[in-house]
């Protein structure tokens, strides 16, 4: 099977991996830069479990080949937090707005590109934002509030 | 938008503990929020082989011929699994509680009985060069006439589903081809009535669409054993099934799961660890056997339909005198856990009401359907569905407002219930004050005055002296198991499951002679020694095989 | 052509626990050499907060800090026999067992803790705080930490213990149903407010106002979780959800989420909860297990509105646009009847 170089930048650190031919982007980070932030939720591009950035925008990475990644940035819920945690990741733990936790992962990276693009985003906003990321637990609400706390600065940075 | 009314049963409450009743954060939270918490399929393994399932394309087939030999030969491909290849290709997932007889095999040799059912398991190198070779196993099916709908599936002729069942119905007891449920008299009640108010139900089959789809990581582990990373929902369903179906001792399995990506009930039914398993003793590899969405949405058992009829006696005050419920689960091809599910919505009914006379008769009818199996409510939010609607119709007919209507029939401490328990710990009222409260509907005096702690008791603590009981639907030869039955469970021979004579029974029921419960399938011929018998003997098919059960350990059956 | 509003009402109750009964849980729980406790079970966490329903509950009957607890779910070399996490069983069967074993722990490390103190381990009680002290004399007082380095390195005990929770198989008879279906009911009713609209068929959730009753609250923000999600997903399943959307008929499935449509965020309505407490006798701290029945009175509560707006009765769920538009074409239009 050929195997094609791809030099991306994960989280902020170059990094240079082989992508089998045909390869999604979500099971490249999983299996090939072990990075397991990413969920497989449908492979179908319907349910926002693998959502990353890619040079900020967000992408749904079973829907991703591989190999089109090559020079390019890519951010994952794995990467949000550095030294601290991001305050979204903060909001959501002070708003128990996860249950399971397997959306969770997409869920954060989506509304991380919200905020950056737009730091005070309306309600409406904020539900647009994730309206691809599907989650079966919570019913969205708790999701809501810990995204629009951290717009309006009510929650820890 | 939540308040927490501590007014209500404060005596019955000490609210001064120390962690029990704080809002601590949960304790997987950090896990969640960074991506880290370990899934199933977060345990990474050199050499990862992939399964996926040849599945049937018809609603009913019989199975003339599985070719895997192209398939064999395709890119990737190390293995193609069929029935042979499964230790014990039969099974029913509550054996492990003594409950049902088995009635599934794991890998279809004889025939399938619903759209999606596996007949083969491709093992390969990556995903899609399993999903190629999947296409390329031949099938050599023969079509045979199917049936959907549960009332069409009891009626006489229709084409059996499963060969267990002959007449599409679970067997309750060994006894009744349904569950009942007698108290009081309800025919009586009905002939007396203000009102009679009648209604239709279908409670539509449901996905659980967990986020995370169903699957296992099986891998060779040391000292001879294999680890199971699972998604599973019931982890001991899971090791026992896996146990009994690859017939290996439970101490050679290590099962890890417990962090799960959403289940709602549709992770309990362990299809994928024993497969997985298997795959992973055969090949010396790991093996991972998952479901894509299209699989979990499809072949992945639902909440069944339910349909469920209801008849009420109903005084001009509202007050319910007798309530009749006739209803049909659809176990779709075979039984998982709806036998169950039965006799747990069986003792639900009436509902939250205290209804002197009640009559319930409830089937478990297989039909060519994906099996369905638990969700979220399992066994009673269909009929809750049903009662809730009905109540309203109930409410309608007497010009009752809904609530006071509610509060009217309610329960309270100390009633006596249909299943001849005594009501306690109620708290129906109170619900249903507080949300009329909220809604700003006004309740009459008697209304906002009643609890749940007065009213009850008394008279209506009293089980009927009179309760109409009869034997419609009773069948001989089935052993289903014990559910606290056990010394008949022991005692019955293996003998052919037959109706009893229209003669014996009050039903119109016709006639149908024990040959015909015979089914036209040959036998497959036994892999192993230890393979059960196929499905024509119910009760010798459980003989031979070592049987693990919750209630009386192992034991040679 | 208009929009129709109606509300609708209905309230059930529902068996927490499994009713086919001798199916136990067991728990087992250790301390190490500093007082620090692991649970381990068998029992999953698929969301529903199993690992931190039962550390508070093992922290509350150890009487140390619920940080000083962690849960283990769950390893089958590890975690002592359980069947699973269904039928409203995990916080009922599994926190009981949880409370026992966590009592015969503690019983352990009292014991260490009086042979140091030189007292009786009966005069004795934890602060929840990581001491242990006499009653009445804050003075004379050990940490766990010290009480557990005691009992392993000078006293040779193990702070450990063991929980079963069985509730035996109950007989269900054939003729009449006699039985003893589960141990303890929660509770709920519910007001939902819709809006139809007679063109498209299409409905609306405008308000969900309920009242649950749940036992003790043993996480009040996990009862949240439950109530709010599980609602959410009544809804669902009144007017979205299902496999088989011509049922008995097959065709039409949905294989995908473009196909099997669930309410996103910008279809929800506001869900105002009351939570009722009144303690199930035989549940843990008197919890009972809000995760399976908060869906199921909003399924009928949605029908009812529906009736109570239009006037038409959707007795076959999903309450589609479609069923919704034939109902009214039969009804001869709207008959909007404002009931509630």
């Amino acid at each position: 099977m050929a195997k094609k170089p791809v030099h991306f930048s994960h989280n902020g650190v170059e990094r240079a991996a082989f992508a089998d031919d045909g390869q999604n982007l979500l099971e490249f980070l999983r299996r090939g830069a072990g990075d397991l932030s990413p969920k497989y939720g449908c492979g179908q591009g319907t349910c926002g479990a693998c959502t990353v950035m890619i040079d900020g925008e967000t992408q749904l990475s079973c829907l991703v080949l591989a190999e089109s990644i090559d020079g390019k940035s890519i951010r994952t819920a794995a990467g949000l937090a550095s030294d601290q945690l991001d305050p979204l990741q903060v909001a959501f733990m002070d708003h128990f707005a996860a249950q399971c936790g397997y959306c969770t992962p997409g869920m954060l990276v989506s509304a991380r590109a919200l905020l950056e693009r737009n730091p005070k985003p309306t309600r409406e906003e904020v539900m647009e934002a994730i309206s691809g990321n599907l989650c079966r637990c919570t019913g969205y609400e708790p999701i809501i509030s810990a995204i629009l706390a951290v717009a309006e600065g009510r929650a820890q940075a | 938008m939540i308040e927490f009314r501590k007014e209500f049963f404060a005596d019955e409450r000490d609210d001064d503990l120390n962690e029990v009743g704080k809002p601590t954060r949960r304790q997987d939270i950090l896990g969640h929020v960074t991506g880290r918490s370990p899934f199933f399929d977060d345990h990474l393994f050199d050499g990862l082989l992939h399964m996926r399932c040849v599945r049937s394309p018809h609603h009913h087939a019989r199975i003339r011929r599985v070719d895997t030999a192209e398939a064999e030969k395709m890119p990737g491909v190390v293995r193609v699994l069929t029935g042979k290849d499964v230790p014990t290709n039969l099974n029913t997932l509550l054996s492990l509680l003594d409950f049902g007889i088995d009635d599934e095999p794991i890998l279809s040799t004889a025939k399938v009985a619903y759209r999606g059912e596996p007949v083969a398991a491709v093992i390969a190198a990556t995903e899609a060069q399993a999903r190629a070779a999947v296409k390329a196993v031949r099938v050599d099916w023969e079509v045979l006439p199917h049936v959907l709908d549960v009332e069409e599936a009891i009626k006489p002729g229709a084409p059996t589903v499963c060969e267990v069942y002959p007449d599409n119905k679970f067997i309750y007891h060994g006894k009744y081809d349904h569950q009942k449920l007698r108290f009081g008299d309800v025919e009586a009640a009905f002939a007396s009535a203000d009102h009679i108010v009648e209604g239709r139900y279908q409670m539509s089959p449901i996905e659980q669409a967990p986020i995370e789809t169903c699957g296992a990581i099986a891998a060779p582990e040391q000292n001879d054993r294999y680890v199971c990373y699972t998604s599973t929902q019931a982890l001991f369903f899971s090791l026992g099934t896996a146990a009994k179906v690859l017939q290996t001792p439970s101490s050679r399995l290590h099962f890890i799961g417990g962090t799960v990506g959403g289940g709602f009930g549709g992770k309990v039914d362990s299809i994928h660890e024993p497969l997985a398993v298997l795959g992973a003793m055969l090949t010396g590899r790991p093996c991972k056997y998952a479901w894509d969405r299209g699989e979990e949405m499809q072949v992945g058992a639902p909440r069944g339909a339910e349909r469920w009829y209801i008849k009420d006696a109903v005084a001009r005050d509202g007050r319910i005198t007798a309530r009749k419920f006739i209803g049909y689960f659809d176990s779709g091809a075979y039984t998982r856990l709806s036998s169950y599910a039965i006799i747990k919505g069986v003792g639900h009914l009436p509902g939250p009401y205290t209804i002197p006379n009640v009559y319930a008769d409830v089937y478990c009818v297989y039909t060519n359907r994906t099996p369905a199996t638990a969700m979220r409510g399992f066994g009673i939010t269909g009929v809750d569905f049903a009662i809730e609607n009905h109540m309203d119709k109930v409410a309608e007919t007497v010009g009752v407002n809904p609530i006071e209507l509610r509060i009217l029939n309610s329960y309270r401490d100390g009633d006596m219930k249909a299943h001849r328990r005594e009501a306690k710990n109620c708290a129906l009222v109170e619900c249903c004050q507080v949300v009329a409260e909220k809604g700003g509907v006004t309740l009459s005096p008697d209304a906002r005055a009643a609890t749940s702690l007065t009213g009850g008791g008394g008279e209506r603590a009293q089980i009927p002296n009179f309760t109409a009981t009869d034997e419609h639907g009773r069948v001989e030869g089935f052993d289903t198991g014990s559910y606290a039955q056990k010394a008949s469970a022991a005692a019955t021979a293996p003998q052919p499951p037959r109706t009893l004579p229209a003669s014996q029974q009050p039903t119109s029921r016709p006639v149908q002679p024990p040959a015909s419960h015979q089914p036209a399938i040959p036998p497959t011929p036994a892999a192993q020694p230890a393979q059960p018998a196929p499905p024509q003997k119910p009760a010798a098919s459980r003989s031979g095989a070592m049987r693990f059960s919750s209630l009386s350990g192992f034991r040679r059956r | 052509m208009a929009l129709h509003r109606g509300r609708g009402f209905a309230a059930i109750n529902y068996p927490i626990g499994m009713n086919l009964g001798g199916d136990p849980s067991q728990a087992l729980v250790h301390s190490n050499p500093d007082g620090k406790f692991t649970v381990a079970l068998s029992a999953i966490d698929l969301g529903q907060g199993m690992k931190s329903v039962t550390r508070q509950i093992a922290a509350e009957t150890l009487g140390v800090p619920v940080e000083d607890v962690y849960v283990d779910t769950a390893d089958s070399d590890t975690g002592p026999h359980d069947m699973g996490s269904f039928a409203s069983r995990g916080t009922h069967r599994m926190g009981n067992a949880v409370i026992q074993a966590s009592q015969e722990a503690r019983s352990v490390m009292l014991e260490a803790a009086a042979e140091e103190l030189e007292v009786d381990a009966a005069d004795l009680v934890t602060d929840g705080r990581g001491n242990i002290h006499v009653k009445g004399a804050p003075s004379r007082s050990i940490t766990t930490m010290a009480a557990s380095q005691a009992a392993q390195f000078k006293q040779g005990r193990t702070i450990a213990g063991r929980g079963i929770f069985l509730i035996p198989l109950s007989e269900v008879d054939p003729q009449t149903g006699e039985m003893t279906p589960v141990s303890c009911f929660a509770h709920a009713a519910m007001l939902v407010e819709v809006e139809v609209d007679d063109e498209t068929g299409e409905v609306a959730v405008l308000d969900m106002q309920s009242a649950y009753e749940v036992g003790r609250a043993l996480n009040p923000k996990l009862v949240e979780q439950q109530l709010r999600g599980g609602a959410w997903m009544g809804m669902s399943h009144a007017i979205w959800e299902t496999t088989e959307p011509y049922y008995p008929s097959r065709d039409h499935g949905p294989e995908d989420f473009n196909a099997y449509v669930m309410p996103g965020p910008g279809d929800l309505a506001p869900h105002h909860i009351s939570v009722l407490e009144r303690p199930a006798p035989d549940g843990p701290y008197g919890g009972k297990g809000p995760g399976e029945m908060c869906a199921n009175p909003v399924l009928p509560a949605v029908v009812n509105a529906v009736y109570d707006a239009v006037g038409v009765r959707v007795d076959d769920l999903p309450v589609t646009p479609e069923k919704v538009l034939r109902g009214l074409k039969a009804n001869g239009g709207a008959k909007p009847r404002k009931a509630l």
